[in-house]
């Protein structure tokens, strides 16, 4: 990999890498949250059985891991965000739930229960 | 203030990028910082700017970041050391975990920052070994910021060059004492040493060292980048920006939270955190773990920053917050983080080694109902004198616990010493287990049930418990399905 030899480059990386991700979002996104508490609740299991069901519906679907999402009390959580929609966190996402998501909310739009209000305003660089 | 009550700064990332994948970071506006710093300030600018922010330590003893640096950056040295301190001890704090776990990068590129404003090329990582998985992602990290050359040799094409490595601690509670963690990462006994001369003068291996906390760290690159005025507008007069909060117990929402400073503990307690759950009362919260203190019910309106705390004979620590509901005992409570702090003590010097102990059996004789008067008194008098005389951080908080649910419990421990009561129903040796009369119908099921066979009564008769020979396991409480025993 070349190495970054001016804050120019990096910029450029930054647009370009930004360009991708922007061309990504005409397909669903699926941020599994993959930190120790949420290993431990199961998140593991979850992101498996959703691209299992990904899998077995023939869906176009982007998957990723992310960190804490800061709901412990709510593990395993997913983040789902649809083409031209805001994300939405999913809480208390066991493997069942994993699949309904993928088939209520990921397929047809249809939002379940256990949606997690965004309390916070995160600051973005 | 507007309805979202959170802003997070220093978790600005975790949960919303892959910690596995340095193109996830700089996405994000990551290693924009570092670059700056490199090519566009002098050291002395970055820490200017730093101490413009008013960037305090969240680590726990709250020193002003910008100050320890430039103290750092004073002393000719031909290697100084930054060090980022993940030895996160507090029972119930998890926040570094979090972080590292979520954001590895964010510190990584904090200390090159660190590095460059004080003249140093080599950082290390304090990290308890319990924490495998941000063990595994900080490694991922360095490796990806070393291939992209934001760490190693000519960082961005300057001649400025910074290696980081990582050490490994055994989780002693001591070692987050930036004196122990420099002894125990020099291979050495994790014991505190008398300061001065400090850590930036003579620290690691004798050279200049900043030891700076996980979550102090991941806020820098956010702070260099919208600049020190967008920072200093959050918070409070003393304390600027945000501070994360791992809130737990007695809680509806469990997790973790970042609030500016100066949030009263109303908003954390019932807006933010979502209440007490089963419709209990809220009593008090411990902030700082074992080394801080009870805000109460009283204390619902108190602003939280750094001296806001300490007012209440708290501290900021590092931000673990215990929430705590009627069932609980405040005497029990300062019992338990006691028996933390006792175990915890690295035995140096005498005020933490025996008064702790001291301070532990006192407490230990109020629960069982043999406490006096004069032990309330003592154990005031102890705590004043260990605070005042224990060589570091560990002892000179350490009776904290005590000392701040005295402030608004000291009924509390009178019902203990006094009426050998525990109001809140949990010190087992001050209960009594009785049968209502009325609701026994005699089916047996308790004595049969009880292991010492103290519980005494016919078939459909009522039944009498023995309270001489009864040692309180509750097992009869448990088993009746008539709600005819209960503790008082």
């Amino acid at each position: 990999m070349a190495k970054l030899n001016s804050i120019a480059d990096l910029k450029k990386l930054r647009a370009d890498l930004q360009a991708q991700a922007k061309a990504k979002t005409d397909k669903p996104l699926v941020n599994v949250s993959l930190a120790t508490c949420s290993v431990a609740s199961g998140g593991r299991d979850v992101m498996e059985a959703m691209k299992a069901e990904v899998a077995s519906l023939g869906l176009d679907v982007n998957f990723m891991q992310s960190g804490c999402m800061t709901y412990c009390y709510a593990e395993p959580t997913v983040e789902i965000t649809l083409p031209g929609k805001e994300p939405v966190v999913f809480g208390f996402v066991d493997t069942d739930k994993a699949k309904l998501l993928v088939q209520k909310y990921v397929k047809e739009g249809e939002l379940l229960d256990g949606v997690i209000p965004v309390g916070y305003e995160r600051v973005v660089l | 203030m507007s309805e979202k009550k959170q802003i997070r700064i220093a978790t600005r990332n975790s949960g919303f990028i892959d910690p596995e994948n340095i193109d996830s970071y700089i996405a994000a506006g990551g290693y924009l910082a570092l670059a700056k710093c490199i090519e566009e300030m002098t050291p002395a600018q970055v820490i200017d700017e730093m101490k413009a922010s008013g960037l305090r330590g969240r680590g726990g003893a709250g020193f002003p970041t910008g100050v320890k640096w430039g103290f750092a950056a004073g002393y000719k040295s031909d290697t100084k050391y930054v060090v980022c301190n993940a030895d996160e001890g507090d029972p119930g704090a998890f926040m570094d975990r979090a972080i590292l776990e979520g954001d590895p990068h964010s510190v990584l590129e904090a200390m090159a920052i660190g590095g460059y404003a004080i003249g140093g090329n080599k950082g290390t990582i304090y990290i308890r070994a319990e924490y495998p998985l941000a063990i595994k992602r900080l490694k991922i990290a360095i490796e990806q910021a070393e291939e992209k050359g934001m760490l190693g040799k000519n960082i961005f094409g300057s001649d400025f060059s910074f290696d980081l490595d990582i050490k490994y601690g055994a989780g002693a509670f001591v070692c987050g004492e930036e004196t122990a963690l420099i002894n125990s990462m020099e291979g050495d006994r994790g014991e505190p040493y008398t300061k001065p001369p400090f850590p930036a003068e003579a620290g690691y291996w004798d050279k200049p060292t900043i030891v700076n906390n996980v979550e102090t760290l991941a806020a820098i690159p956010a702070i260099l980048t919208k600049g020190a005025s967008w920072f200093n507008q959050i918070g409070t007069e003393t304390s600027k920006g945000t501070k994360v909060f791992c809130i737990v117990g007695k809680i509806n929402n469990v997790g973790l939270i970042e609030v500016p400073m100066g949030i009263t503990l109303k908003e954390v307690i019932f807006d933010v955190g979502g209440g007490v759950p089963n419709g209990k009362e809220f009593k008090a919260v411990q902030t700082g773990g074992p080394s801080g203190g009870a805000l109460t019910f009283k204390d619902l309106d108190v602003k939280i920053d750094y001296e806001g705390l300490a007012a209440c004979q708290s501290m900021m620590g590092s931000g673990g917050m215990i929430v705590m509901d009627e069932d609980d005992c405040m005497v029990a409570v300062s019992k338990f983080f006691l028996d933390f702090t006792m175990e915890e003590t690295c035995g140096k010097c005498t005020p933490c080694r025996i008064g702790s102990k001291r301070i532990y059996e006192t407490l230990d004789r109020i629960t069982m109902g043999q406490g006096t008067m004069d032990d309330i008194e003592n154990l005031k008098l102890m705590s004043t004198v260990i605070k005042d005389t224990a060589l570091c951080g560990l002892g000179q908080t350490m009776p904290n616990p005590v000392l701040s649910t005295m402030r608004v419990f000291e009924d509390e421990y009178r019902a203990h010493v006094i009426d050998k009561k525990c109001p809140a129903g949990v010190c087992t040796s001050l209960l009594e287990f009785v049968v209502v009369d009325e609701k026994c119908v005699g089916c047996t099921l308790c004595a049969k049930v009880c292991p010492v066979d103290c519980i005494s009564g016919k078939v459909k008769e009522v039944h009498v418990i023995d309270q001489a020979a009864c040692i309180k396991c509750g097992a009869c409480l448990e088993k009746c399905k008539f709600d005819a025993i209960i503790k008082r």
